[in-house]
């Protein structure tokens, strides 16, 4: 064995990968709650994958068959149910630990200098998380999937001048057809998800280069023993390897609850007109996109037609992903340099808080039919939603921090 | 005459040289593959006109046909509906349908060809974010007292009234679109062509 190894070794940098990112990465020791997601969400990458590749088999990418060979996986393929509810799941999941995932950067400053690339990269994964779920919606040629692409592709014919023409290049049609169904389903199983596996490795290499943050926002690279290694860091592998696995196992239980037992999760994770094959000449009655996408749609809603135009809404939809870019310069650090919320002040709890329940209000409010009363609430929230990147561009200047410490705490 | 000297001059050159070329061979080299995206012969040959015979529709009712994939309503309004035109406007955004997309033949309260007034031809597609919207012929109902008939998008509460002219504040931006269409005979109608071709 040692051997075949050093005979690798000597032709491919096996053992010094090893090295670098598992056994020789020093983590800070006082990972907590929050830091399980990121390895969550490499293992619902993995599953949405592995699951992907087996639908692929029976899947037919055509509008005359795309709905019934759905019905096919989940009736009369052996174990065909369990792999697809795996994957509209692992959907979901994969949004709610991305989301939880970066809710952690908020809260300890980790996009903040010098891991701004690591937070750039991130929220691109989430640009294209958005693209593939989107896509991969469309599939099972539902009602839902059809009306809802209607609606997110004439996003793009409010653009003026180019728009009509842009949105009719998406389609490859007059409307959503097969045309649009084929090209999207090339786009859901080869072209995203490419591009999605080297953001991940581009994040991780880049998270590996700086080192990860942690709890405290304190920077353990300053206090090396004689060996040159972090006092406060422990080896990745065994020691966070071995409590993610925990974190698997209990994922993995709030999972396989969903899949066996609420795969549809009342509406939210499948919603109820996605049983009705697409109809292209009937609309129904209440359109809502799937769940986390409500927030921004909301924002959509919320933002009235300028002359005579729809467009000023998609800027609002389109503006509150892009100024998640801009996050670690609107948070100034050259000005305050304290990461975490904990030696913040209290304005900086408050605005991560009032962030918080904006996406949750919004969130609702985009499941729901539009009513005078949710108009005014949307509109509010909207407000709160980008108020959270004004203030923290304040905040982040008069705040009166409290001291960091030198040393991890626990 | 030869000699282990750089010349970085025609370096320069050089390396400039092959980026143009292969620039220009990469760009002309996406416009197969952008250009494959559009619509396909195929599919603009489906966009093809259709004709239908109105002859036994009703006053007041509507049906439904397909061109080009979208929904094509024609309605045989009432002479009710057509009284409610005039005294609608003043809740409209467009009520003159000057920013709307509508042939020029049916820029009018009616938005139909004159020959014959009463029949609405549009394509039945929400300008606000493409859903198709509801017909709601009569007045009052579950859309309130002051309604007087028209139609309305469920997707994201759009209001209009039996021309498809949006009302004032709605999330739709213009009036429903009205396609191109004639009639070569009295009940005969064409949609999607007309003496322009």
């Amino acid at each position: 064995m040692g051997k075949v190894l050093a005979w690798v070794d000597d032709r491919f940098p096996l053992t010094k990968m090893m090295r670098e990112h598992l056994t020789e990465y020093y983590a800070p020791k006082n990972f907590n709650f929050w830091y399980y997601f990121g390895s969550l969400a490499l293992l619902v990458l993995v599953l949405q994958i592995v699951t992907g590749i087996f639908l692929t088999m029976h899947y037919q990418p055509s509008a005359e068959q795309a709905f019934a060979s759905v019905e096919y996986i989940m009736r009369d393929v052996e174990w065909g149910w369990l792999i697809r509810y795996m994957h509209s799941t692992g959907a979901s999941m994969f949004f709610v630990v991305v989301y939880l995932h970066m809710f952690r950067a908020l809260l300890y400053g980790s996009y903040k200098k010098p891991r701004e690339l690591i937070w750039i990269f991130g929220v691109l994964i989430l640009l294209v998380l958005m693209g593939e779920a989107f896509m991969g919606y469309l599939l099972p040629w539902g009602q839902m999937s059809y009306w809802g692409a209607q609606v997110i592709i004439s996003l793009f014919s409010t653009i003026p001048w180019i728009g009509p023409e842009l949105a009719q290049w998406i389609r490859g049609d007059y409307v959503i057809s097969g045309a649009t169904l084929n090209r999207f389903f090339a786009l859901h199983v080869i072209a995203m998800p490419l591009i999605l596996l080297g953001l991940v490795v581009a994040h991780i290499l880049a998270l590996h280069e700086v080192g990860s943050n942690n709890p405290d926002g304190v920077d353990i690279k300053k206090h090396k023993d004689e060996n040159g290694k972090p006092k406060d860091g422990i080896r990745f592998h065994p020691y966070y390897t071995v409590k993610d696995l925990v974190g698997v196992a209990v994922f993995f239980i709030v999972f396989f609850t969903i899949v066996f037992y609420m795969p549809t999760m009342g509406g939210y994770f499948i919603e109820p007109p996605n049983f009705k094959p697409a109809d292209p000449l009937s609309t129904p009655a209440h359109i809502a996109p799937v769940w986390y996408f409500t927030p921004f749609y909301s924002i959509l809603r919320s933002v009235p037609s300028l002359y005579g135009s729809a467009f000023p809404g998609v800027i609002a939809m389109g503006l509150s992903i892009v100024l998640l870019f801009f996050l670690p310069w609107l948070d100034r650090t050259d000005n305050n340099p304290v990461k975490s919320t904990r030696y913040r002040s209290i304005w900086h709890k408050l605005l991560l808080a009032s962030f918080v329940v904006a996406l949750f209000v919004l969130g609702w409010l985009g499941t729901q039919p539009v009513t005078d009363l949710n108009q005014i609430l949307g509109q509010t929230f909207t407000i709160v939603y980008f108020g959270f990147f004004l203030g923290i561009y304040l905040v982040s200047r008069f705040e009166k921090t409290k001291p960091v410490p030198e040393r991890v705490t626990h | 005459m030869a000699s282990d000297e750089m010349d970085p001059t025609r370096r320069r050159f050089l390396t400039g040289a092959t980026t143009v070329v292969g620039g220009a061979g990469l760009l002309a080299g996406i416009v197969p593959f952008v250009n494959s995206m559009s619509v396909s012969a195929r599919a603009q040959a489906a966009g093809a006109p259709v004709e239908v015979d109105i002859g036994r529709l009703e006053p007041g009712q509507r049906v439904t046909y397909e061109w080009r994939g979208k929904p094509v309503w024609v309605v045989r309004r009432t002479e009710r509906m057509m009284e409610t035109l005039e005294e609608i406007e003043p809740e409209l955004a467009d009520p003159e349908s000057a920013k709307s997309e509508q042939p020029p033949y049916c820029q009018n309260t009616a938005r139909a060809r004159e020959e014959s007034r009463e029949v609405l031809v549009m394509v039945g597609v929400c300008t606000h974010l493409g859903c198709s919207p509801t017909y709601y012929p009569d007045p009052g109902g579950e859309l309130g007292s002051d309604w007087l008939g028209g139609f309305f998008c469920p997707c994201h509460g759009s209001k209009y009234d039996i021309s498809g002219r949006v009302y004032d504040g709605q999330p739709a931006p213009t009036n429903m679109p009205v396609p191109p269409h004639m009639y070569p005979s009295e009940n005969i109608l064409l949609i999607g062509e007309d003496e322009r071709g």
